[in-house]
């Protein structure tokens, strides 16, 4: 069984592999947002040493870190999934003798691995070019982050599995999948760190998955989070990644009962 | 023209035929939309808890380039939809069809794409505007609606110019560029007063992918900062310059288009 799982993710790896002339535009594109970004905090802050408890230098870090850690954990098997409920070739895959949310799980770790080395990491380095900002000092805090950056990767697949399989109730779901594309990039603090919220907003915001995503690595890596307080971070992560599989499991379980194969 | 003008109602009719056939799917791209232009507000008022000022910048100066940086995007997305192009046309080959009908190309492709629901973001867009001119007390001469009418005409021509011509770069290379997305992504950067970036970029957002005129450029003369008046007055020829360039791109690749060849 694992090692169809292990074959999912190596084909999906070199079919990625196959197109990777498609992800050089990405890292321009990661490059472009992260400039803009750069340039715009860096008006912001204009003669404040510390905004929210980080420094201008930090958020650099942080702005960086947060659009190439997107850059990994980012992936479309939402969409993936609600076009396979469309066209009705998740009937296809249901027969087959595998979990349908496993495999879609397993390919998402495929693209993962993709991303990692092809996207995230030259990405970072050419950034780093242009853009001069501090890495981690030590091994701990690289290993910290790194840890921390594929509990956020799990997460935000639990997500993508969520909002996939709701396709097998509402049968359209691309409004909904890129609403919510947004949503995580606001919550998840891609765009402005969650420590930037209002008192409320942060508070709300404790009790939902999304800043477990790339908040809490960001941090780590930006040095804002030190050592000792990573390791509890990173253990919501893991509470997080436990409490997401019951709604999965419970959807998934109904999905099934719902389906509606169109098309065929 | 008026065959255009009559093709058009019958788009029209079609595409709202095809949305509201998944009605729960049509809201929710409505709200998504939505969602995504309050997302950036979000950014916006999220930084003015922490600041007073961005540069000279009040938090609601901010809102109302914002405001009126929706506008001509909107507009502008409903004639154009076209960002697949390259995908569609040129290598699943549907120019070929295009060019066998008596219509003119680019009108063809402008309203196979057409999104008239796009029409609700301009509507956001001025509400957001107007808002913020109330909370900046902005005094309103008898001339500033046409003005606005003119300025908002003129971007949306910028917008048309250089994305017309972006799309009639796969007539020259038939493999997939990637390049509009990218542009797009720089357009962002206009909905900032250009005065945040360095000079570079600043540079490159007024002459070269000008997206400082749908953005700070008009609007300055309506927040009456007389230090950009030029800039507001060159918006209108930006506008022609850059759709006259549009349209010879576009003209230029279809002459040199000869088919994908499948």
């Amino acid at each position: 069984m694992l090692k169809l799982y292990a074959e999912l993710i190596r084909i999906r790896f070199l079919t990625m592999l196959a197109y990777r002339v498609n992800y050089y535009s990405g890292i321009i594109i990661y490059a472009i947002n992260i400039g803009a970004y750069y340039f715009l905090w860096g008006s912001i802050y204009a003669d404040n040493t510390t905004l929210a408890g980080m420094t201008l230098t930090q958020m650099t870090s942080y702005v960086a870190i947060a659009w190439m850690s997107r850059a990994f954990y980012f992936n479309n098997i939402d969409n993936e999934i609600g076009m396979e409920v469309r066209e009705g070739k998740v009937a296809v895959e249901m027969l087959r003798p595998y979990n349908y949310l496993s495999v879609k799980a397993a390919q998402a770790l495929g693209e993962g691995i993709f991303r990692f080395a092809f996207f995230a990491i030259p990405g970072l380095i050419l950034i780093r070019l242009f853009i001069d900002f501090p890495f981690p000092s030590t091994f701990s805090a690289w290993g910290l982050y790194l840890i921390s950056l594929l509990c956020g990767f799990v997460i935000n697949t639990q997500i993508n599995l969520l909002t996939g399989v709701l396709t097998f109730f509402f049968m359209r779901n691309e409004g909904l999948i890129f609403a919510k594309r947004m949503i995580v990039d606001l919550l998840a603090g891609v765009i402005v760190p969650i420590s930037f919220f209002p008192g409320w907003a942060q508070s709300v915001l404790g009790y939902l998955p999304f800043q477990a995503i790339n908040y809490y690595p960001s941090m780590i890596f930006a040095g804002v989070i030190q050592a000792d307080k990573a390791l509890q971070v990173i253990l919501i992560q893991l509470v997080w990644i436990v409490v997401l599989f019951l709604p999965i499991t419970w959807l998934w379980r109904k999905a099934r009962h719902n389906l509606v194969v169109q098309g065929g | 023209m008026g065959q255009v003008i009559r093709l058009f109602s019958d788009y029209l009719s079609q595409y709202f035929k095809t949305k509201l056939s998944y009605r729960a799917n049509f809201f929710s791209e409505l709200v998504s939309n939505l969602v995504f232009e309050l997302m950036r507000l979000a950014f916006i008022g999220i930084v003015f808890q922490h600041v007073d000022k961005l540069k000279e910048w009040t938090l609601w100066e901010i809102v109302f380039i914002y405001g009126y940086f929706m506008i001509p995007y909107a507009l502008f997305s409903v004639f154009f939809g076209f960002w697949d192009f390259n995908e569609r046309y040129i290598i699943r080959g549907e120019m070929d069809r295009i060019l066998t009908r008596p219509v003119n190309p680019l009108a063809q492709v402008c309203l196979e794409s057409i999104a008239p629901d796009r029409i609700f973001s301009a509507i956001t867009g001025f509400i957001i505007m107007i808002y913020a001119a109330f909370q900046l007390k902005l005094s309103i001469a008898w001339y500033d609606p046409f003005v606005f009418v003119l300025l908002i005409i003129s971007s949306v021509m910028i917008y048309a110019g250089v994305y017309t011509a972006i799309a009639a770069v796969s007539f020259f290379s038939d493999s997939r560029t990637g390049i509009a997305p990218m542009i797009w992504n720089i357009q962002n950067y206009g909905q900032y007063p250009v005065d945040v970036y360095n000079n570079i970029i600043r540079f490159i957002l007024t002459w070269i992918l000008p997206f400082a005129f749908v953005g700070l450029y008009p609007s300055a003369f309506f927040l009456r900062k007389a230090e950009w008046y030029t800039y507001t007055m060159l918006t209108p020829v930006m506008g022609i310059v850059f759709f006259l360039i549009g349209l010879v791109v576009w003209n230029l690749g279809l002459k040199k288009y000869s088919g994908a060849g499948s």
